[in-house]
C-alpha cells in the first residue's frame, strides 16, 4: 500500500513536472557552454575569471536578457587538464545544438584540443589572450578566435613600450619563458622584433612548474640584460620574481605578459614584486562603471558568483567580465542579422564573433570605457584589436603606466598567415574567400 | 671559475630545500615502510594552515603550533581510518592508499582555508649576502644559507631520536616487521601516529620554507616531484642519505641547466634550455642501475 501510494505520488510529481517545464523551453534562451577550472593548480586564477563571466551573464539576465533572450550556463571543471577539457565538451555539447555562446577554456592545451572538434561542430571558440594565435586568419580557421590580441602582438606591444624609454639599438633583452606551447609562441615575433630593431635577444627557458629558477637568473645575471621580458604562469611568477631579487636584477625592468599579471602572481612575492611590470588587455579596479554596477546589482541582489568580495575588480575577475561581454557581444550581433530575441545557435554566434563592432561608442554605452579596447573583428582578421596597456604593481595595486599600445601590425600579421597557411596545407583545408563574406 | 661556483653553492642550497621534502618521505618510510605519496600534499595543507592561522588574526608562532596541531591531527586520522585497516596488507596497497590520501588533501585542503595563493613572511628576506657578493663577487642568499642551517638541525636531530631513543629503535623495528614488532609488544598503531606526526613536522617545516621562497600555493605539492630523485639516490631509508641526495641533485640539476645546452646546441642545434626538469630523473636512473638501494640506503637480502 505505502509503495503504490509512493508511486503515485512520483507519477504525479513527474507529470507536475513535465507541464512546469514547458513554459521554461518556450522561453528563449542563450546556452553558454562553461568548462572552467576552479580547483586543483590554477583554481584561485578560474575562480576569479569565471566569476566575472558568471556574474556579467546573470547581470545581463537581470537587466532583461540579450534582448529578451536569457542566458543560461552549465559550469564543467576542468582542473586545467586537457583530457577532462575534452571529457567536458563531449558532455555538454549535445546542449549547444539550438544555441550556443562562445566557449571559453580558459587554457591553450585545451583550445588546442578542440579546435578541430568546434570546427566539425560548427561550434565558435573563443581564445581571448591565448590559444593557437594563428587562428587570427578566418579563412583557414572559421570557429576559432583569439580574440582582442595574441602572444605575439603582446610581445610586439611590449618591445614597443620599452622602445618609448629608450633606443633598443646595441640593447640585449632576456625572454625568459615557460618551457612549453604558451611559453613559445612570442618568439618568432621576439626574433623579428629584435631583426627590426638591432637589439640582441636572449632566450632562457624554463621547466614546469618554474619553482625552481636559480640557475636561469644566474645566467641572467651573467648575461646582464637591459630588460627580461617574461611569459610565466602560476608559481613560475612569484618564483622569477623572488629570484629576481634574489640576484639583485631591478624588477622595474622585468615586464611581463598578461599571465603573468595579476595580483595572484603578485601578492605572493610580497616586496620581491614592487616595480614590477606586465601587459595587459583588460583593467583593474572597480572605478569601471560596470564593474560597480554588476557588485551593486547582482551582488546586492545575493546573486554573486564569487564567494570572496575582494576578487571583485582584480584583473582576473575583470578579465572575466570582459570575456563575457564580448560573448554577449555576438550574440547581439548575430540576433542583428539573424533575428533579435531569438536565441542563436552555434554557426549565427561563429558569425557574430566575426562581425564584432564593439567601439568606443558601444563600449561607453556598457559602461565599460576603459576596461578593454574596441575589437572589430572580420574574416581575415579574428583578433580584432591587438592592444595592449602595460601595468605596473606599486606594491598594493596595479597602476597603468602606458595607454593602449598595438603590436608591430605589419611585422607580426603576415606571420600568422604563413603559419595559417601551412596548417591548412597539411590539414588539407581550402581557405575561405574573406572578399566574399558578409 | 667565480661563475661556477656561484652556480654550484647556488645549486647545493636549493638541494637543501629538496632534502627537506625528501626527510618527511624518508621518515615515514624508515618507520613503516609506507611510500608516502601524500608527502607533497601534507607540504601544502602544513603551510596553507599556517597562512590560514594567521589571516584569522593568529601571530605566526601561535600559527606554527596551531598547524603542527592540524598535522598532528592529520597523521592520527590517517592512522585510525587509512592505516590500521591495512595492517600486514602488501605495500603497493599502502602506496595505492597514500595516493588517495593525497588527492583527497589536495581536495580538501583549499576548501579549508581557500584556494588563493598567498604570501608568507617568516622574517627572512631572500637577498643576497652583502659581504659575499663584495668579497667574492658571488650570490649567496641569506635565504637560502638559514633553509641551510634548519635542514642540518632538522637531520641532527632526527638522527639522533632514530639512533638514541626507545621509540626510534621502536619505530625501526615496525619497518623491518610489522608482525614481528607487534609479537614483542611495540605497539603498532602508536608509532604510526608518532611518525606521522613527526612527518607532519618535517612536513611544516619545508612547508614553510618553500611557501616563504614561492608563495604558499597548491604548486607546494610540486614540490614532492623534487624530492623522488633526491631519495632515488639517496636511499628511502637514510636521513643522512636525504641530506647528500639532496645536495648531489641541487648541484648537478644546475650546473646541466648552465653547461649542458651549449653543448647539446653545438651538436643538435636547437633550444635544449629548461631540462633541469628532467635531469635529476635521469640522473637517479644511472644511479638506480648500479646502486638500486641508494647511496645510503639499506641493502636489501631476501632469503631463499
Amino acid at each position: 500500500m505505502f509503495n503504490r501510494s509512493r508511486k503515485i505520488a512520483l507519477m504525479a510529481a513527474l507529470v507536475a513536472g513535465a507541464f512546469a517545464s514547458v513554459p521554461a523551453q518556450a522561453a528563449e534562451e542563450e546556452f553558454f557552454m562553461i568548462p572552467s577550472y576552479r580547483v586543483g593548480p590554477y583554481g584561485a586564477n578560474g575562480n576569479a575569471f569565471y566569476g566575472g563571466f558568471v556574474d556579467y551573464l546573470n547581470y545581463v539576465n537581470m537587466k532583461g536578457g540579450i534582448n529578451g533572450v536569457t542566458a543560461t550556463w552549465e559550469e564543467c571543471e576542468t582542473e586545467y587538464n586537457n583530457a577532462k577539457g575534452i571529457e567536458c565538451y563531449e558532455r555538454m555539447k549535445s546542449k549547444a545544438r539550438t544555441s550556443a555562446g562562445p566557449i571559453h577554456t580558459m587554457s591553450t592545451g585545451i583550445s588546442y584540443a578542440l579546435i578541430d572538434k568546434t570546427a566539425a561542430d560548427h561550434l565558435p571558440l573563443a581564445m581571448m589572450g591565448y590559444g593557437r594565435t594563428d587562428a587570427v586568419d578566418g579563412s583557414v580557421f572559421p570557429y576559432a578566435f583569439p580574440l582582442v590580441t595574441t602572444y605575439q602582438m603582446q610581445a610586439s606591444a611590449i618591445v614597443k613600450f620599452i622602445a618609448g624609454k629608450e633606443a633598443l639599438k646595441g640593447k640585449k633583452i632576456v625572454f625568459l619563458y615557460h618551457d612549453s606551447a604558451y611559453g613559445k609562441e612570442p618568439i618568432v615575433a621576439l626574433k623579428a622584433e629584435a631583426s627590426l630593431n638591432k637589439f640582441t635577444l636572449v632566450e632562457i627557458p624554463v621547466a614546469h612548474p618554474g619553482n625552481e629558477q636559480g640557475a636561469q637568473w644566474q645566467r641572467i645575471r651573467q648575461e646582464k640584460p637591459d630588460w627580461v621580458i617574461f611569459w610565466g604562469w602560476g608559481v613560475m611568477n612569484q618564483t622569477a620574481l623572488k629570484t629576481a631579487q634574489k640576484m639583485g636584477f631591478p624588477r622595474d625592468h622585468m615586464i611581463g605578459s598578461w599571465w603573468a599579471g595579476s595580483e595572484e602572481d603578485v601578492i605572493p612575492a610580497g616586496d620581491a614584486a614592487k616595480g614590477y611590470m606586465s601587459a595587459t588587455w583588460n583593467v583593474s579596479g572597480k572605478n569601471v562603471p560596470l564593474i560597480a554596477d554588476i557588485e551593486k546589482t547582482v551582488y546586492g541582489a545575493g546573486k554573486g558568483n564569487v564567494q570572496d568580495k575582494g576578487k571583485l575588480g582584480t584583473i582576473l575577475y575583470n578579465r572575466g567580465v570582459s570575456a563575457a561581454v564580448l560573448s554577449v557581444e555576438a550574440v547581439r550581433r548575430a540576433q542583428e542579422k539573424y533575428g533579435k530575441g531569438k536565441a542563436m545557435n552555434g554557426e549565427q554566434v561563429r558569425w557574430g564573433l566575426e562581425n564584432l563592432k564593439l567601439d568606443d561608442a558601444r563600449i561607453k554605452a556598457l559602461g565599460a570605457t576603459g576596461l578593454l579596447p574596441a575589437v572589430m573583428t572580420s574574416c581575415a582578421n579574428h583578433e580584432g584589436s591587438g592592444k595592449v596597456k602595460i601595468q605596473q604593481w606599486d606594491g598594493s595595486k596595479w597602476v597603468l603606466v602606458s595607454d593602449w599600445i598595438e603590436g608591430n601590425k605589419a611585422l607580426i600579421h603576415p606571420l600568422f598567415q604563413a603559419s595559417a597557411a601551412q596548417y591548412a596545407k597539411e590539414k588539407g583545408i581550402t581557405p575561405r574567400d574573406c572578399s566574399k563574406e558578409k | 671559475m667565480q661563475f661556477f661556483f656561484e652556480v654550484l653553492i647556488g645549486g647545493l642550497l636549493s638541494g637543501i630545500m629538496y632534502s627537506l621534502v625528501a626527510l618527511g618521505f624518508v621518515l615515514i618510510f624508515k618507520a613503516s615502510g609506507v611510500f608516502n605519496f601524500a608527502q607533497g600534499a601534507m607540504v601544502y595543507l602544513a603551510a596553507l594552515s599556517v597562512v590560514g592561522c594567521m589571516e584569522k588574526g593568529a601571530p605566526i608562532w601561535l600559527a606554527v603550533i596551531l598547524a603542527f596541531l592540524v598535522m598532528v591531527v592529520f597523521g592520527v586520522l590517517t592512522e585510525r581510518i587509512v592505516l590500521r585497516r591495512m595492517v600486514n596488507q602488501s605495500p603497493i596497497s599502502l602506496f595505492m592508499a597514500t595516493i588517495g590520501l593525497a588527492f583527497f588533501v589536495q581536495g580538501a585542503a583549499p576548501l579549508l582555508w581557500g584556494n588563493q595563493p598567498r604570501g608568507l613572511d617568516i622574517g627572512l628576506v631572500d637577498e643576497p649576502i652583502p659581504y659575499i657578493l663584495d668579497t667574492f663577487g658571488i650570490v649567496v642568499s641569506r635565504f637560502d644559507l638559514a633553509a641551510a642551517g634548519i635542514a642540518a638541525a632538522l637531520v641532527l636531530v632526527l638522527a639522533l631520536f632514530f639512533q638514541y631513543t626507545r621509540v626510534g629503535r621502536a619505530l625501526r623495528a615496525v619497518a623491518d616487521d610489522h608482525q614481528a614488532a607487534m609479537s614483542i609488544g611495540i605497539p603498532l598503531q602508536h608509532i604510526w601516529v608518532m611518525v606521522w606526526g613527526v612527518a607532519g613536522f618535517v612536513a611544516l617545516v619545508a612547508g614553510m620554507l618553500w611557501g616563504a621562497r614561492n608563495g604558499v600555493q597548491f604548486a607546494l605539492t610540486f614540490a614532492a616531484l623534487k624530492a623522488l630523485p633526491v631519495l632515488i639516490l639517496g636511499g628511502f631509508t637514510s636521513v643522512p642519505g636525504a641530506i647528500v641526495g639532496g645536495l648531489i641533485i641541487g648541484a648537478s640539476e644546475k650546473l646541466a641547466e648552465i653547461y649542458l645546452p651549449p653543448l647539446m646546441q653545438g651538436v643538435l642545434e636547437g633550444n635544449f634550455g629548461g631540462i633541469e626538469g628532467w635531469f635529476p630523473y635521469v640522473l637517479a636512473l644511472v644511479f638506480l642501475l648500479v646502486r638500486p638501494e641508494g647511496l645510503f640506503g639499506e641493502k636489501h637480502i631476501d632469503r631463499v
